[in-house]
């Protein structure tokens, strides 16, 4: 039969030696083996003088994108919720009255949206089912808080602000731009 | 004049710990005292000029017999709920024989003004030394005796606590 | 009385008790240190330069924690176990000489507290008593965790006691006394019992890192069988009692060990710098402070790598491995010394 990895090892119950018996030359094996580390380089980073480099696809906190006129991409469509495996999107949808084409793209928009982030395992299915490229993880890092109430983002935290754009362009990788130009997808029409 | 008073000092530690052992409710506590009056006995011999018999007596009784025994009453767990009631013929007999016991012991001590008190010159018999000497020329058949019991008891501890 | 004979006893004294909290206090920073560099890491580094002020800051965290004693504990016991394990731990620094005497005025102060003709048997006889604090403490606190870690470090201490007797045994036999600066000042130069004796200091530093529970001998005290042994109900400065009387013993059986096996103040080429008589003394201490430091690092070494014994595995190698060899080493020192006479 063919071995799967190199790994396997033969086992055998064979005697100790003497010397195996007696544990010491093993106990100096390992002794030495600890002092090489004194010397060895270290791996702590410093946290609040040094920071840890993010991934370039780290998925952090959510963010509800604006177009480049500034409103707001998301129709509400429910799709984010839908392909979340935590449950952790609700949202409620409302239609777009007259004058309020400078602050929604579509017709239907999101009155509230809320991401529960106790609930979130940011495992970035919202972003792909998203067919409005409205919602985006971010490197930004949820942060603590005594409140679980606290946890609750709602639109007041997750949508960017006109004047400070979340640059997303890391996470719509070639692959991802392709795809989504492409109309013979129901969902990219 | 400083020895005297570390005497009586030691003395009073002695007997009000000793009373104690016997006095305490709690058999934690009667182990704790008799400690106690092990330490107490140690500074008599330091006194009396036998560092060695000192501290040999903390090592084996303080350090080694005592843990033993508060290991053991530790691990039953004595305490009032547990202790089983003994019946008054026990009770009665219990007194009388303590009571025996006394009497021989004051007893004993009837004939000690005409004992011939033994006077040590150097006063240094207590050193381990002089200690070793006297052991092995004196008293060496009741030394060998001693230890041939304890090897006896050695082996026998060893029966007991190997089973099958 | 001779009182200069006893302010210098005092200022000794004072000075030795200073000095045995103070290495403990920065055993515990150097503990850290080791274990971090060991596992790759850093280490405390921000309190103070190089984190030199972590054990102060430690201390006082202990200061102002919550005094917290379980309402089934036997209070009066409770408080005497921490106290008990302090007060024995400081006690064994008394009989050893930290260095030769010095020599002022025409008068010779020795740089011993008490020379007594029986100073290895008061060190033993003092570390047997020290596991009365822990047992105490454990007991007191009524709870299981804390019994079982009382129960094991009593029998681990009396078996451990025995084989580290019989390991003192033979250098007594060798060096005929049984005061510890009449051994130390038998091993002048490099003339060190080590070369007489490796098994028996084998033995003995086996049996020390067991009688001051150590890794892999801290079975009293571990954490992931017993939720921290026998101080599972302590908190507060009583908590840093046995924490520091731990260090204090670790400190205390590095310099034992330094004086039976490795020569004490002693260095070698000595008689040949030619440097008086004070001068041999202070440089003395220093080389015995660089040996203790050595042991002391040794025992930390030893912690970060070799993992916990099982219990019945602590019973078998004290009964049915220390115990025979040191007796089998006793018999051939009889024996040698025997044909040298």
């Amino acid at each position: 039969m063919n071995k799967l990895t190199n790994k396997s090892k033969l086992v055998s119950d064979k005697q100790m030696t003497l010397s195996e018996k007696l544990y010491l030359p093993a106990i100096f094996k390992g002794m030495i083996i600890t002092f090489s580390h004194l010397f060895k380089k270290k791996v702590t980073i410093q946290y609040p003088e040094q920071t840890k480099e993010f991934a370039e696809i780290y998925r952090g906190k959510h963010v509800l994108k604006r177009d480049d006129e500034g409103r707001e991409r998301c129709t509400a469509c429910g799709l984010c919720a839908l392909a979340c495996p935590a449950e952790a999107i609700t949202m409620i949808a409302a239609e777009r009255k007259k004058g309020e084409e400078h602050l929604y793209r579509e017709e239907k928009y999101a009155a509230t949206y809320e991401i529960n982030m106790l609930r979130c395992i940011f495992c970035g299915l919202c972003e792909e089912a998203c067919p409005k490229e409205a919602i985006f993880l971010t490197k930004e890092i949820v942060p603590s808080s005594f409140e679980r109430q606290d946890f609750i983002y709602g639109k007041d935290k997750l949508v960017e602000s006109v004047d400070n754009r979340i640059d997303v362009s890391k996470r719509q990788t070639a692959e991802v731009l392709e795809f989504k130009k492409n109309k013979n997808f129901k969902h990219n029409k | 004049m400083f020895s005297t008073i570390l005497f009586y000092v030691l003395s009073v530690i002695l007997v009000f710990s000793s009373l104690m052992v016997v006095f305490t409710k709690k058999p934690v506590n009667s182990v704790l005292f008799l400690i106690v009056s092990f330490f107490a006995i140690s500074g008599h011999y330091i006194l009396l000029n036998a560092q060695f018999l000192a501290v040999v007596n903390i090592i084996v009784y303080a350090g080694a017999i005592m843990v033993l025994f508060l290991f053991t009453i530790m691990l039953l767990n004595l305490n009032k709920e547990t202790e089983p009631k003994k019946p008054v013929l026990i009770k009665i007999i219990a007194v009388i024989t303590g009571c025996l016991l006394a009497i021989t012991l004051i007893g004993s001590l009837k004939g000690i003004d005409n004992a011939p008190v033994q006077n040590f010159s150097d006063n240094s018999i207590g050193l381990i030394k002089n200690l070793g000497k006297s052991l092995f020329t004196d008293f060496v058949v009741p030394f060998e005796l001693t230890s041939v019991l304890f090897l006896a008891s050695i082996v026998g501890t060893l029966m007991i606590g190997k089973k099958e | 009385m001779d009182w200069n004979y006893i302010i210098y006893k005092i200022i000794l004294i004072t000075a030795i008790m200073t000095v045995s909290l103070l290495v403990a206090m920065y055993s515990t920073y150097f503990e850290r240190k080791f274990a971090a560099w060991f596992q790759d890491r850093l280490g405390p580094n921000r309190a103070g330069p190089f984190g030199l002020m972590q054990p102060l800051a430690d201390g006082l965290k202990l200061l102002f924690k919550e005094e917290f004693m379980p309402n089934t504990a036997n209070r009066f016991l409770f408080i005497m176990g921490p106290m008990l394990a302090m007060f024995v731990a400081l006690l064994t620094s008394a009989v050893i000489p930290w260095g030769s005497s010095l020599n002022i005025g025409g008068k010779e102060y020795a740089l011993q507290v008490a020379d007594i003709n029986i100073g290895i048997l008061y060190i033993v006889a003092v570390t047997s008593v020290g596991v009365y604090g822990i047992m105490l403490g454990g007991w007191a606190s009524n709870n299981k965790y804390s019994l079982l870690g009382a129960i094991r470090a009593a029998s681990q201490m009396i078996s451990y006691e025995l084989a580290m007797g019989l390991a003192i045994l033979a250098i007594v036999m060798m060096s005929d006394s049984l005061s510890l600066n009449e051994i130390i000042s038998q091993q002048k130069g490099i003339n060190w019992n080590i070369w007489y004796q490796p098994v028996g200091f084998l033995i003995f530093m086996i049996c020390a890192l067991a009688e001051c529970n150590r890794a892999p001998f801290d079975l009293p005290e571990c954490e992931t069988e017993l939720v921290g042994g026998f101080h599972t109900e302590y908190s507060s400065m009583k908590l840093g009692f046995f924490l520091f009387a731990e260090y204090i013993n670790m400190f205390i059986s590095s310099a034992v060990i330094s004086a039976l096996f490795f020569g004490g103040y002693h260095f070698p080429f000595e008689d040949s710098l030619g440097l008086s008589q004070n001068w041999m003394a202070i440089i003395g201490v220093v080389v015995f402070f660089m040996k203790i430091s050595f042991f002391g690092f040794l025992f930390m070494w030893i912690r970060w790598t070799l993992p916990r014994f099982r219990y019945d595995q602590l019973m078998r190698l004290g009964w049915t491995w220390l115990i025979p060899i040191a007796i089998f080493n006793i018999l051939i020192t009889g024996v040698v010394l025997m044909i040298n006479n």
